[in-house]
């Protein structure tokens, strides 16, 4: 199957984007707090250290590495320092720092990417431990200009207190002479018990401007001389730009110029983007579509059924023998199942504002990944770092699609050509749905033993299909290997497997169709989980047990997983009957560093309408930074879940995505949304993501209480494509 | 050219009259709260009121607009007072990217004039928004606590 390859763009990129960064990276976290001479921000205000500005009138600027897309990290990583440093909430504001600051300063904010639900677990030791460095810099400049022991002198509030004299003064009084000093080596962080800030349910920092239009999104930038650009890239992923008729637009009205971008693409740049929309639609273009023009869902789908019984795979975890049992099972359970690409359809489609002149080029975009979005400019600059930048912008909606750097790219190749003109690129949502970075496409053979006794003895899951790492991050791969396809399957870590079976085998047959595949929130856990708890009700049913029961035999080595399953299962109800006419599906896993759980309670009519009455989610993450806003991610992630599970699947005919927009690639209503009633239970000691774990679990309990209202298996993703609708 | 009259300003823009109305307000009246998400009128977040209907600005040309009064979202507040539902917005934190809030705000803030106190099915017959992030039960408890009043 030579058509089904890799593109090599993806991968150049890379490469180019780490070497770029590989001083930086050298130097790790190893974070300068505060220092002999004083750092100002732009405004002229000291910074306390990098994590910390103050202003004289007592504001408290924290800044935020991470990207906002929605998913509540500026407010959460706020929090975390606003905790430590002692200061007053109502003061406090974000800001941005930029990847060329950060690089110049020995990438003084450490990580940039914002995805896999790291914003904060990643991040929150070293940020409370800016607040707290600042906050002992501030103290320690009050106990110095009163000349009294820093040991008698508290914060609280922003105000410090020399508690003996009832002395006090302000951060904004001090912060300067607090600047000067250099930071302390000891640092003691609060334990999470003493929060006062963080663990509380706050509202967002970054509201007021969503409701009145001021929210400034990539797509609104406006710069001097702006000129805006459409474009089209190669329908089929790996094919070529061939020609285009620039005469046949050239007199369209506000037209300024018609250029080709990399191999695949053309743009047309006018005064308006509407103007330039128009005049591409009206551009005759020929491409080269090359061999992948051949492939269609269909080919894919034999290609990974071959995968499920044939071939070499990787093994990704394993205990006794699992085929050997099964051969000699007293019951045997078999069953396939598949789950599509999807696309991520950001309510923002995809754009960046570009400027190139001989000897600067600045972006501005929302992104995910900072630093690689700069990579991607440096690359196509040809610009050193000291005359690089990235401003980044909020985005509007991220979901992993934006941790890619593809549109950045083009937005740079563009402006190359016109130097001087700031450039704004924005894709048509067709664009968008046909140039995805889409969930990859997955089929999975569940293969499991029962004993006599109807024990669970054996399971062997046989996945085929796509590796995200193949395609985007190959230095990632481990002997050919993509670890991360196993999410929640793993032995042990932060997406580990949850079951104690004796007998276990799974693995993974790598196939690589050419539609490049992507970090879609959740990732890998969506279809791992969706195959091993809709299996695990099937295999309940078989040995004529209890959903519920069933899996608390086999969870008791797994407290977590098991006390997240307990509290769904107690907050639905599971031991009393449903209503009339509704029925209940349960499905736990881990993901992310955090155990999620849930209960969902449909009703059917006609075996083809769905009706979600409820569901009931929980989570632990260990710690929760901000319980109103994960309840938010959490009910937030069964939409995204759920309208993946209803209509998320994009197909492919002749080589290129054959959905065009949200006509063809539906997404959930509010008239669809079941309530949601979520509990959050942290319960200490690790650090848990939240933006996505939970979106896993929403697809097999609907699944399984589709089963127990109808006694059919769906083992198909999306319902759309059996002509199952939500009622 | 085009006379547009957007939040109350009278506008004479140099824009062809088969434009969506979305991008001559985005682009000739520079009034960017106003959101592109699809051109084919399906995730309303492009919402605007014309003639205090809540329409979708896509699909909608500037000639079909003119003479009309055209509310966006930067137009909603009254004299600096937040609309109710911005108010509830803020109150319920209901945003999560926000991207496509200009719309649903506009969308609700409609069906609150012509339903002051709308139920459940109400809010699921009117307010037929796409939201990514899934900020629907937020949306929805905002609507009522906006009424609630």
């Amino acid at each position: 199957m030579n058509k089904h390859v890799a593109p090599q763009l993806n991968r150049r990129a890379f490469v180019v984007g780490t070497a770029t960064l590989g001083t930086g990276l050298a130097l790790g976290l190893d974070i300068p707090f505060g220092g002999p001479s004083i750092v100002r921000a732009a405004d002229g205000s000291p910074e306390v250290n990098a994590w910390v500005v103050i202003r004289p009138d007592d504001t408290v600027v924290i800044r935020i590495a991470r990207s906002e897309m929605g998913q509540g990290t500026l407010t959460g990583l706020a929090q975390l320092v606003a905790e430590e440093l002692e200061c007053d909430w109502s003061k406090v504001t974000t800001e941005y720092p930029s990847p060329a600051q950060s690089v110049a300063r020995k990438r003084v904010w450490g990580e940039f990417s914002t995805g896999g639900s790291r914003g904060i677990r990643t991040s929150q030791d070293y940020v409370r431990k800016g607040g707290a460095t600042a906050r002992m810099m501030l103290v320690q400049a009050a106990a110095n200009e009163w000349k009294v022991p820093v040991t008698e002198c508290t914060a609280a509030d922003s105000v410090i207190t020399h508690t003996p004299s009832g002395k006090t003064t302000t951060y904004g009084k001090v912060a300067e002479a607090a600047a000067k000093l250099p930071a302390p080596a000891d640092v003691k962080l609060k334990d999470p018990k003493d929060w006062k800030i963080a663990g509380k349910r706050l509202k967002r920092l970054d509201t007021s401007d969503k409701v009145n239009g001021a929210m400034v999104y990539g797509i609104d930038i406006k710069l001097p001389g702006l000129l805006n650009a459409a474009i089209k890239d190669c329908p089929v992923t790996g094919g070529k730009l061939k020609s285009y008729d620039e005469a046949k637009i050239a007199s369209m009205k506000g037209v300024k110029k018609v250029l080709k971008v990399g191999d695949s693409a053309v743009a047309v740049v006018a005064d308006t983007w509407w103007h330039a929309k128009s005049a591409l639609d009206a551009l005759p273009i020929v491409w080269d579509e090359g061999e992948n023009a051949k492939v269609t869902s269909a080919s894919i789908a034999q290609w990974l059924a071959e995968g499920l019984e044939s071939g070499p795979a990787y093994v990704g975890n394993q205990s006794g023998d699992a085929k050997a049992t099964l051969a000699g099972a007293a019951k045997k359970v078999e069953a396939v199942y598949n789950y599509p690409y999807q696309n991520h359809a950001t309510m923002e489609p995809m754009n960046a504002t570009a400027l190139y002149t001989a000897d600067k080029c600045e972006v501005w975009c929302g992104t995910q990944n900072g630093e690689a979005a700069f990579a991607a400019v440096l690359e196509g600059s040809g610009l050193p770092a000291d005359k690089c930048d990235v401003h980044k912008q909020i985005l509007g909606g991220g979901f992993g699609r934006r941790g890619q750097t593809d549109y950045v790219r083009q937005a740079v190749d563009i402006a190359k050509q016109m130097p001087g003109t700031p450039i704004k690129l924005l894709w048509s949502r067709e664009e968008d749905m046909q140039h995805g970075r889409y969930h990859p496409i997955t089929q999975c053979k569940m293969s499991a033993a029962l004993d006599a006794d109807n024990n669970l003895t054996a399971l062997h899951m046989r996945i085929s299909g796509q590796s995200i790492l193949f395609s985007l991050r190959p230095e990632a791969l481990v002997n050919g290997k993509d670890p991360a396809t196993f999410a929640g399957l793993n032995a042990d870590g932060d997406a580990a497997f949850g079951y104690t079976i004796p007998n276990l085998l799974v693995e993974h047959s790598m196939r690589n169709p050419h539609i490049i595949p992507g970090f879609w929130r959740g990732v890998n856990v969506n279809q791992n989980a969706l195959y091993v708890e809709c299996f695990m009700d099937e295999l309940a049913h078989a040995a004529g047990e209890d959903p519920l029961a069933f899996r608390r035999k086999l969870l008791t080595k797994h407290p977590k997983n098991l006390a997240v399953l307990n509290a769904v299962a107690e907050k639905v109800g599971w031991d009393k009957p449903a209503p009339q006419g509704v029925h209940r599906g349960l499905a736990q896993y881990m993901g992310y560093g955090s155990y999620v759980a849930a209960a969902a309670e449909i009703s059917v009519t006609d075996g083809t309408k769905i009706k979600v009455h409820r569901i009931v989610a929980a989570t632990d993450p260990g710690y929760a930074v901000n319980p109103a806003q994960i309840e938010r991610q959490i009910a937030g992630s069964f939409v995204y879940g759920l309208t993946g599970l209803f209509y998320g699947g994009c197909t492919v005919k002749d080589g290129r995505i054959e959905q065009t927009n949200f006509d063809t690639y539906n997404s959930m209503r509010i008239n669809e949304m079941p309530k949601v009633e979520s509990i959050v239970m942290p319960s200490g000691g690790f650090w848990g993501g939240v933006g996505e774990p939970t979106i896993c679990v929403a697809g097999p309990a609907v699944l399984n209480a589709y089963f127990a209202a109808t006694g059919k298996r769906i083992r198909s993703v999306p319902l759309r494509d059996q002509n199952i609708t939500f009622a | 050219m085009a006379n547009l009259t957007i939040n109350g300003k009278a506008l004479n823009l140099d824009v062809e009259p088969d434009t969506p109305l979305l991008w001559a307000i985005r682009e000739n009246a520079g009034l960017t709260g106003t959101k592109y998400g699809c051109g084919i009128a399906q995730c309303g977040a492009c919402t605007v009121h014309i003639d205090g209907v809540a329409t979708r600005s896509c699909g909608v040309t500037v000639s079909e607009a003119d003479g009309k009064q055209i509310t966006t979202i930067e137009g909603l507040a009254a004299n600096g007072v937040l609309h109710k539902v911005q108010q509830a917005w803020i109150e319920n934190d209901v945003p999560q990217c926000g991207y496509c809030q200009s719309g649903m705000i506009m969308a609700v803030a409609a069906l609150l004039k012509d339903n002051p106190k709308p139920t459940d099915q109400d809010i699921d017959d009117a307010i037929t928004n796409i939201c990514r992030c899934g900020t629907f039960q937020q949306v929805r408890e905002a609507i009522h606590a906006a009424t609630s009043v």
